[in-house]
């Protein structure tokens, strides 16, 4: 038995996508807050069930699209009108439909890696320890298993109540979790 | 090749995945072969990849002899000074496409078949990026000053040109190279935290606990994971658009008989699915049966891979006919003269020929389902249609070039031993690439496939699989 301080949570396994589902719901509105779910697979409904707010990854993406197209764009307009004119065919210095393309792969290019790389740092990765992996069988939960954590440090966490309670969710194992 | 996946033989489905997999038996069939030990890899796995390092040899040598010698090796003059290189350039970049619109366009629109071929036909996407990248470059004359085609503040106080479609190659591809490797990355995320849990010793354990960063599959994690997901494939279909709109730009900004068309981008990327689709069905048809994937690349794949196949060549094919009516209709006479000369002429009118077989002839019968459903003929097909590409090609760069305005300043192109030789090797290094993934990485995105069951057990069209099912039977195809 670990020291209450000690505790990450506690952790109750399931069986099926369908299983979890409910069983998140019911822990929400047992009002239960600070959970979690692991699942191997993304569950469409799984994040409202367990009351997450929207990403905001969308807005993040396109103010960083929106300066890739001004970079892309200024960085032609001053090199070849600017700093360095560049008579070419006697277009004028600024022909903006030749700067089109260039402008548009800036765009995707910012855009695309601020949605990579933007979603694995909000996720905290890389981060090779994680306190719910010291869950027993906890390698399942990218093969077929799917898991439900209450942390301890939720305000209404009690441990035995919150055993019992997830006990009564029909798991197929429930465990506490130390840090 | 003998399945090193120890299952029974089994029935074809044309199913998009066979409705009793689980999502254990998911997991094993696509992990299992991964995770054979090196010693027990199986015969055919050596025999192809030492053919592909052997080829990859003959592209190292070929290479510094490039170096050594400058580009005088190959048969690139004047007036055709883009020979060769440019060709088997616009060919594997072609190819390329293909993986980007299964994994992206597809996603978009809700196409379930897509999710089993995703994985290996990004990894076909980036490897066959990586041949068609190395061409410009090389053929630069000095490869290794190839950044001064990048803006960057330097001590001649110089900048690109950046109204020269040559420059918005570099952007195209450098963004398409890395936008592709960073959705592929992604996507192998969870598939890298399965194979972490899976492992069984400590190296493996190790190196997919590295590539997975840690990932642990939260249902926040997830929802984060799948809008970045869906952004990238949003933005990955019109960035593959644009390369290869881009690269067509690439002759149509210029003034030569046949190449000054406005139909260049459209038919240059249906041009590029049309290669990459015939490709994804070259590496699919092998892959299943060597590592038994039979239940999750089924022949709906195949079928539905074929039948855009077939669509866009008969775009390309339309191409062919408006670039001659335009020819005709513009009046102009080099254009004329130019499409007489590609039909008809003596010393290409072979290639057009050829072209016309490949691309019009040989894809007809694909409109039978008979056809479709039987992998050894979409096999060959593919392979006359990969032909059939680089023929195209072939014909824009080396017809236009060779005869352009002036007879004084006709001349003639002939490939040398060294052009011959860096083509074979660009094949070592994308087959090299290819034997490499699918030995160390899922060839199939597992994560997804499950998801793809779970969603199959719900909203399954059981009703419409039902009426498929009898529509098949009756013709005596597998169900």
């Amino acid at each position: 038995m670990s020291e209450a301080a000690n505790l990450y949570g506690v952790v109750a396994k399931f069986g099926s996508p369908e299983t979890i589902l409910a069983a998140a719901q019911q822990t929400k509105d047992a009002g239960y807050e600070n959970i979690e779910a692991y699942t191997p697979f993304y569950i469409e409904g799984l994040d409202d069930n367990l009351g997450h707010a929207p990403t905001r990854l969308g807005w993040v993406v396109l103010m960083m699209g929106i300066t890739g197209l001004l970079t892309g764009f200024f960085i032609q307009y001053w090199s070849n009108a600017v700093f360095y004119p560049l008579n070419i065919g006697g277009k004028p210095l600024n022909s903006w439909p030749n700067f089109i393309v260039i402008t548009f792969e800036c765009t995707v290019l910012f855009s695309a890696f601020t949605a990579g790389l933007f979603m694995l740092g909000r996720n905290g990765l890389p981060r090779p320890y994680h306190p719910i992996f010291n869950t027993p069988g906890f390698e399942d939960a990218t093969r077929d298993k799917f898991f439900l954590c209450i942390e301890s440090k939720d305000e209404n966490f009690e441990l035995e109540k919150v055993k019992s309670f997830l006990s009564g969710l029909n798991p197929e194992d429930v465990a506490e979790v130390d840090y | 090749m003998a399945s090193i996946s120890g299952k029974p033989p089994f029935k074809e489905t044309n199913r998009v995945i066979v409705k009793s997999e689980t999502f254990a038996s998911i997991d094993d069939s696509v992990n299992k072969p991964i995770e054979t030990a090196p010693f027990k890899t199986p015969l055919w796995w050596w025999i192809g990849f030492f053919m592909a390092a052997s080829l990859l040899g003959v592209y190292l040598v070929t290479i510094t002899m490039l170096i050594t010698k400058g580009i005088g090796i190959f048969g690139n003059n004047q007036p055709v000074a883009w020979g060769f290189p440019i060709i088997n350039f616009v060919w594997w970049i072609g190819i390329g496409h293909a993986g980007t619109l299964i994994s992206a366009a597809l996603l978009l629109f809700r196409q379930p078949w897509r999710t089993s071929i995703n994985r290996a036909a990004e990894a076909m996407t980036i490897f066959a990026v990586v041949c068609a990248g190395l061409y410009p470059i090389l053929h630069l004359g000095r490869p290794w000053v190839f950044y001064w085609l990048a803006p960057y503040p330097n001590t001649f106080g110089l900048f690109p040109q950046f109204r020269s479609p040559l420059d918005w190659d570099l952007f195209a591809i450098s963004t398409y190279a890395s936008v592709s490797i960073l959705f592929w990355y992604i996507g192998l995320v969870p598939d890298f935290a399965t194979l972490r849990d899976r492992a069984r010793n400590t190296f493996m354990q190790w190196f997919y606990s590295l590539l997975s960063l840690g990932w642990n599959g939260s249902a926040k994690a997830w929802q984060r994971y799948m809008r970045a997901y869906l952004i990238l494939a949003a933005l990955s279909f019109p960035l593959v658009l644009s390369v290869h709109s881009t690269i067509a730009m690439d002759f149509a900004v210029g003034q030569l008989p046949g190449w000054n068309n406005t139909i260049m981008p459209p038919y240059f990327v249906a041009g590029a699915v049309f290669a990459g689709f015939a490709m994804v069905n070259i590496l699919a048809i092998p892959l299943r049966k060597a590592f038994g994937l039979e239940r999750l690349i089924t022949y709906r794949h195949i079928d539905n891979s074929s039948k855009l196949m077939l669509a866009t060549g008969m775009i390309v094919v339309y191409g062919y006919a408006v670039e001659l009516f335009m020819a005709w209709y513009s009046g102009v006479e080099f254009e004329r003269y130019m499409a007489f000369n590609r039909v008809l002429g003596t010393d290409h009118g072979w290639a057009f020929a050829l072209l016309i077989f490949c691309n019009l002839i040989a894809i007809q019968p694909l409109w039978s389902k008979r056809v479709r459903q039987n992998m050894t003929m979409v096999f060959i097909i593919s392979i006359i249609v990969s032909i059939g590409m680089w023929l195209e090609r072939y014909v824009i760069v080396v017809v236009t070039l060779t005869k352009d305005f002036l007879p004084g300043s006709w001349g003639d192109y002939v490939a040398t031993f060294w052009d011959y030789s860096m083509y074979l090797g660009s094949f070592g290094l994308f087959f090299t690439l290819w034997f490499l993934f699918i030995r160390l990485l899922p060839s199939i995105a597992t994560s997804e496939m499950k998801e793809l069951q779970h969603h199959d057990s719900h909203h399954g069209s059981d009703y419409y699989e039902e009426q498929r099912a009898e529509e098949f039977s009756k013709k005596g195809l597998p169900v």
